[in-house]
C-alpha cells in the first residue's frame, strides 16, 4: 500500500469492523472518536512507511498521545499520556494507523481480561468464554478480524496466553528487543512489549518496527531493529527440544508435524520448571508493588476524597481506584520486600530465577535450538470459572512464565482446536535468536492444520 | 555534669553534584527557576516513564569518592527506597543500599580539641533527590514544587567518629573544602546543595559502649551545626542525669527557637523495603573510568598545604590560609610563577593581606591579574616602589586596570634614588625639626624611623627610604 486513497480506505474499512466487533468489549475507545482518529492518522502517514496504512490496535498500558491510558484502570480512568511510547512512535513513523487502546486486565494483572474496571471481553467465538489476559482485547480484536495486529505487553505470558486462547499469533521479544519506554510498568524485569497478529508474518512485522535501540529505556539492547527472517521451506538442520515437565505428551501432532518438517526432536529437562510460576508470583507483585506506588491521587490519575489529610487521600484513592487483584498483588509484593522477610521471599526467588534461566541455557548448550511447549494447559475457560481462586487462575500461566523469567523471546502459534476452541503451542528460543525462532514459527505455521481438532 | 560525658556524632551528608541536568532525565538541575518548570515524564514520575543515568553525575560521584579516599567499587548497584509522600513522585527515591558506589574512605581535618583528627567514611553513593513540599506557601495547603525532584547526590556517611558539635563542624568546613577543590559540587547550604543528618549519643566517659542515638535533622547552615548539635547532645544529658533515659527518634532542628522536636510519627518511615531497581543496570565501572577520574582529581587541600610549606617555606597558618580556596591558592603559585618570579614570602603576604581584603569588599573574584601582582612585588623589592605606594597601586589596578609601573608613574609614585632631590628633603625636614634633632644628637637614635617618616611625608612617598636614611646619617652625624 502506498496510495493516499488506499490509506484513508483502509482507516475507514477498520473503523467499520471495530464497530462489528464492539460486542465483544474488546476496544476501550469509543467508536466516534477512532473513526475520527484513524482518519486523521490516515491523512498525516508517511506513505514511505513499511507499514502504511496497516492498523494496528494498542494494549491500553501502553502510551499513545491519540487516545487515553487506563490501564483497564479507575484509577487512569480518563488519563490521556503527554508522550507516547517508542513502540506507538515507531508503529506511527512506519505509517501504521493506531486503531484505539484495548481493554486488558487493570494494570496488565490477570489471565482472562474479567480484571479490568471496564468490564470483562469477551471470547470471540464463545460470548461465555474469556479471551485470556491480560492482553485479551488485543487477541480478541485480532481474532475477531478487526485488526491485523495489535500490541500487547506480557510480563507472565499475557500476549501469548490469549493469543493460545483466541487461535491467533503471540510473540513475546527476547527481553531488551523493544523499549519499555511509554509501556506502562507492572514488572519492570519482566515486562516487554509484544505482539499479537492473525499470522506470523502479520506479528513478525509489526515485531521488527517496533523493535531496536532506544537511548530512553536503559534495559534496551543496543541492537538494530529485527530483520525479518525468509520463510523457510524445511526444519532442516533444526533440533527442537520438548521439555519433559510440559506435558510433552499432548504434543505429539506437533512432533509428527516437526519430522516431516526435517527438524530433530530431543526430550529434555529444565528440572527447575516447577518453581517458576512461586517464583514469578513473588518477583514480580514485589516490582508491582513498586511500580504502583506512584499511584497515589496527588498528581494525576483520578482523585478519591478530597480530606486534607495526605494519609487519608492515600488510603482512599489507593483502596477505591484500584481493583481487588491489583491490591492483592500489592499487598503480597509489599509483604515480601518488608525488611525480615526480603531474604526469605525476594532473594530466593532471585536465585530460583537465575537457576530457571540456567535450566535454559543448560538445554541449548546441549545443541538444542528451541524449545517446543502447549502455550496453556487448557483452551479459553469460562468466565467467571477461576476468579475466586486466584491460584487456579495463576496457574494458567504455567508454560509462559519461564520464557519472561529467563527473558528468552517465545512465540505462540495456533495449533489445532479441543471442543472446536483454539490452542496454541509455543516456541521458545535463545536469547536475541528471536529470528531464528520466527523463521520454525512460519515454517510450522505453514503445515499445521489450525482448525481440526488437535 | 557535662564533664563527665562523652559526646558522640556520625553525620550524614547529601551533596548536590554540579551538573547541569537531572540524574535520571535530561531536565536542568538548577536551582531558583520558577516552580514545576523544570519537570518531565521521567522525574514527575509518569506512567511508563523511566530513567537513563547521567554519566556526568557519575563521572562527579566517582570523583568525590577519589577525593575521600574511597574503594570504589567496579560494580555497585541502583535500588529503590520506598515511602509515600506527594514530593516524592514515584512513591520511590532511586538511591543505593547493597552494593554502594564506594566504601571505606577518610578524611582528616583539624579539630579544635586534638588536632589533626581522623573521620571514618563509611560508605559514599548516588541517589536522586525527592521535591520539595512548602508548607508556608498557602494558608492550610502544601504546595509542591518539583523542580529539585531528581537532582543528582551523594550521600557520605561517616562512621560515629566525632567527639563534640564542634569537631562535627570542622569535618563539614573541610569536607566541603574537598569537593570544592574537586569540583563535583558549590556546596552550599543556602541553596540546599549541601544537607546535614547527625547522628548524636552520649555516654559516660571511658563506656566502651555507644548511647542510643537520635537523628537530628533540618540542620540548614554551616553556622547551625554547632548549635543544633550542642543543643542535643545537652537535652540528652539532662535527661540522663534526671534518670531519664533517651528514645531513638528522629528530631528536627529549629533554627528560630534554637531547640529540637521529635518528627511527627506521620513523617516517619519505618521500612523502605529496598529492592535492586529493575528498570536501571547495575553500574559497571572499567577500572580505566576509575583511573581516569582519579586523574582529572586536582591536588586536594591537605597536600596542597604540606607542599607550600614545604616547596614556599611557608608557616603551616599561611599555607593554610593560601589553600583555604583553590582558586587562591592557584592564584598564589601564579604569581610566585609569573615573569622574574616574585619572593613566595613577599608574595604570600600580598595574597593574605590586599589581595584577600580585596577579594572581600569587592566580591568579584581577585581582581589585579597574578602576573600585575608579580610585577608589582617586583617594583618594590626593586626600590622603585615603596610599600606604601605599591599598595596604592595595586588598589588602582584593582579597580582601573594597568600595568604597575604605569600606573605608578601615572600617580607620580615612583621612588626619588637622586640623592640631590633626597637631600633637599632630608635637609627640609631637619630644618623643621630642629628639637628632634638636637635629641638625636645626645644619643636618641631611636628617633630615625621618626626622620625617615617625615622624609616619606614631604616627599609624599616618593624617596627612597634607604638612601633617606643614608643620607640622614650623614646630616645628622655632621
Amino acid at each position: 500500500m502506498s496510495d493516499p486513497r488506499e490509506a484513508l480506505a483502509s482507516a475507514k474499512a477498520t473503523a467499520d469492523r471495530l464497530v462489528k466487533a464492539k460486542r465483544f468489549n474488546a476496544c476501550l475507545t469509543p467508536v466516534r472518536e477512532l473513526r475520527k482518529a484513524l482518519v486523521t492518522q490516515a491523512q498525516a502517514a508517511h506513505p514511505s512507511g513499511v507499514l502504511y496504512g496497516m492498523p494496528v490496535a494498542v494494549k491500553d498500558n501502553i502510551c499513545t498521545l491519540e487516545f487515553t491510558t487506563t490501564c483497564g484502570s479507575k484509577i487512569l480512568e480518563a488519563y490521556r499520556s503527554p508522550y507516547e511510547a517508542t513502540a506507538v512512535a515507531k508503529l506511527k513513523a512506519a505509517g501504521a494507523l493506531i486503531a484505539g487502546k484495548t481493554n486488558c486486565d487493570e494494570f496488565a494483572m490477570g489471565s482472562s481480561t474479567e480484571h479490568s474496571a471496564y468490564g470483562r471481553t469477551l471470547h470471540p467465538f464463545d460470548k461465555t468464554r474469556v479471551p485470556g489476559g491480560s492482553s485479551g482485547g488485543s487477541a480478541a480484536l485480532v481474532a475477531a478480524g478487526a485488526v491485523p495486529a495489535a500490541l500487547g505487553s506480557e510480563t507472565g505470558g499475557s500476549v501469548r496466553q490469549p493469543a493460545s486462547l483466541c487461535g491467533v499469533v503471540g510473540i513475546k521479544p527476547t527481553y531488551g528487543r523493544v523499549s519499555r519506554w511509554g509501556l506502562v510498568a507492572f514488572g519492570s524485569s519482566l515486562d516487554q512489549i509484544g505482539v499479537l497478529g492473525r499470522s506470523v508474518h502479520d506479528a513478525a512485522r509489526v515485531l521488527s518496527v517496533i523493535s531496536g535501540r532506544d537511548p530512553k529505556d536503559a534495559t534496551c539492547e543496543d541492537r538494530d531493529p529485527l530483520r525479518l527472517p525468509n520463510v523457510p521451506e524445511s526444519l532442516q538442520g533444526f533440533v527442537i527440544g520438548i521439555p519433559k515437565e510440559y506435558f510433552p505428551a499432548d504434543l505429539d501432532p506437533a512432533v509428527r508435524l516437526f519430522k516431516e518438517l526435517g527438524a530433530a526432536v530431543r526430550e529434555v529437562a529444565l528440572p527447575h520448571t516447577a518453581y517458576a510460576v512461586p517464583t514469578y508470583y513473588i518477583l514480580a507483585p514485589a516490582e508491582a508493588s513498586s511500580n504502583l506506588a506512584r499511584y497515589d491521587g496527588a498528581r494525576y490519575g483520578t482523585r478519591f476524597d478530597g480530606s486534607a489529610d495526605v494519609r487519608a487521600l492515600y488510603r482512599t484513592t489507593r483502596g477505591e481506584g484500584f481493583g481487588p487483584e491489583v491490591r492483592r498483588r500489592i499487598l503480597l509484593g509489599t509483604y515480601v520486600l518488608s525488611s525480615g522477610y526480603y531474604d526469605a521471599y525476594y532473594r530466593k526467588a532471585q536465585q530460583m530465577r537465575a537457576l530457571i534461566a540456567q535450566d535454559f541455557r543448560n538445554a541449548f548448550d546441549r545443541g538444542v535450538d528451541l524449545l517446543f511447549t502447549p502455550t496453556t494447559p487448557s483452551p479459553a475457560f469460562k468466565a467467571g470459572e477461576k476468579l475466586d481462586d486466584p491460584v487456579a487462575m495463576y496457574l494458567s500461566d504455567i508454560f509462559t512464565v519461564t520464557a519472561n523469567l529467563a527473558g528468552l523471546p517465545a512465540i505462540s502459534i495456533p495449533i489445532g482446536r479441543i471442543k472446536g476452541l483454539p490452542i496454541g503451542g509455543q516456541f521458545i528460543g535463545q536469547a536475541f535468536l528471536d529470528d531464528e525462532m520466527l523463521e520454525a514459527a512460519y515454517a510450522l505455521e505453514r503445515v499445521v492444520p489450525a482448525t481440526e481438532e488437535a | 555534669m557535662a564533664g563527665s560525658w562523652e559526646t558522640v556524632i556520625g553525620l550524614e551528608t547529601h551533596v548536590q553534584l554540579r551538573t547541569v541536568s537531572k540524574m535520571f532525565c535530561g531536565c536542568s538541575a538548577a536551582f531558583g527557576a520558577p516552580p514545576n518548570t523544570n519537570v518531565c515524564p521521567v522525574c514527575l514520575g509518569l506512567p511508563g516513564a523511566l530513567p537513563m543515568a547521567n554519566g556526568l553525575a557519575l563521572q562527579l560521584a566517582v570523583r568525590a569518592a577519589l577525593a575521600l579516599g574511597c574503594t570504589v567499587h567496579p560494580r555497585s548497584v541502583l535500588a529503590r527506597k520506598h515511602y509515600f509522600y506527594p514530593d516524592l513522585p514515584k512513591g520511590y527515591q532511586i538511591s543505593q543500599f547493597e552494593q554502594p558506589l564506594s566504601t571505606e574512605g577518610s578524611l582528616s581535618y583539624l579539630s579544635p580539641d586534638r588536632g589533626i583528627a581522623t573521620a571514618a567514611i563509611q560508605r559514599l553513593h548516588v541517589e536522586e533527590d525527592a521535591g520539595k513540599s512548602l508548607h508556608d506557601r498557602f494558608p492550610r495547603q502544601t504546595a509542591i514544587d518539583l523542580n529539585r525532584c531528581g537532582v543528582p547526590l551523594i550521600e557520605i556517611v561517616t562512621g560515629p567518629d566525632f567527639r563534640s558539635p564542634q569537631e562535627a563542624r570542622a569535618y563539614l568546613l573541610t569536607l566541603k573544602q574537598v569537593l570544592e577543590y574537586a569540583g563535583v559540587s558549590d556546596c552550599d547550604m543556602e541553596k540546599g546543595s549541601l544537607r546535614v543528618d547527625a547522628n548524636v549519643s552520649v555516654r559516660r566517659v571511658g563506656q566502651p559502649e555507644l548511647g542510643t542515638k537520635t537523628e537530628v535533622k533540618n540542620i540548614n547552615s554551616f553556622a547551625y551545626v554547632e548549635k543544633a548539635l550542642s543543643v542535643e547532645r545537652d537535652r540528652q544529658i539532662a535527661l540522663l542525669e534526671a534518670g531519664g533515659k533517651v528514645e531513638q527518634q528522629t528530631l528536627l532542628y529549629d533554627s528560630k527557637t534554637n531547640a529540637v522536636r521529635p518528627q511527627r510519627a506521620k513523617e516517619e518511615s519505618h521500612d523502605y523495603r529496598y529492592f535492586p531497581d529493575p528498570d536501571l543496570p547495575p553500574l559497571v565501572l572499567p577500572e580505566e573510568f576509575i583511573a581516569e577520574q582519579q586523574g582529572l582529581l586536582p591536588e586536594l587541600p591537605a597536600k596542597k598545604r604540606e607542599r607550600f610549606v614545604e616547596k614556599y617555606a611557608l608557616s603551616v597558618t599561611d599555607a593554610a590560609v593560601l589553600t583555604a580556596d583553590r582558586a587562591v591558592a592557584d592564584y598564589y603559585e601564579a604569581v610566585v610563577h609569573a615573569g622574574s618570579g616574585a619572593d613566595a614570602k613577599a608574595a604570600a603576604n600580598w595574597v593574605m593581606t590586599e589581595v584577600l581584603a580585596d577579594a572581600k569588599d569587592h566580591g568579584d573574584g581577585l581582581r589585579v591579574p597574578a602576573g600585575a601582582l608579580a610585577n608589582l612585588i617586583g617594583l618594590v623589592r626593586g626600590g622603585t616602589l615603596s610599600h606604601q605606594a605599591a599598595k596604592r597601586v595595586f588598589s588602582e589596578v584593582a579597580d582601573h586596570g594597568g600595568e604597575p609601573r604605569n600606573v605608578a608613574e601615572a600617580l607620580g609614585l615612583i621612588q626619588v634614588a637622586d640623592a640631590g632631590v633626597v637631600t633637599g628633603w632630608v635637609s627640609e625636614v631637619l630644618s623643621e625639626h630642629p628639637t628632634e634633632v638636637a635629641r638625636y644628637k645626645s644619643g636618641e637614635t631611636k628617633l630615625m624611623p621618626f626622620f625617615i617618616g617625615q622624609v616619606m611625608k614631604v616627599s609624599r612617598g616618593k624617596a627612597d627610604p634607604k638612601l633617606a636614611q643614608r643620607v640622614l646619617e650623614e646630616k645628622l652625624a655632621a
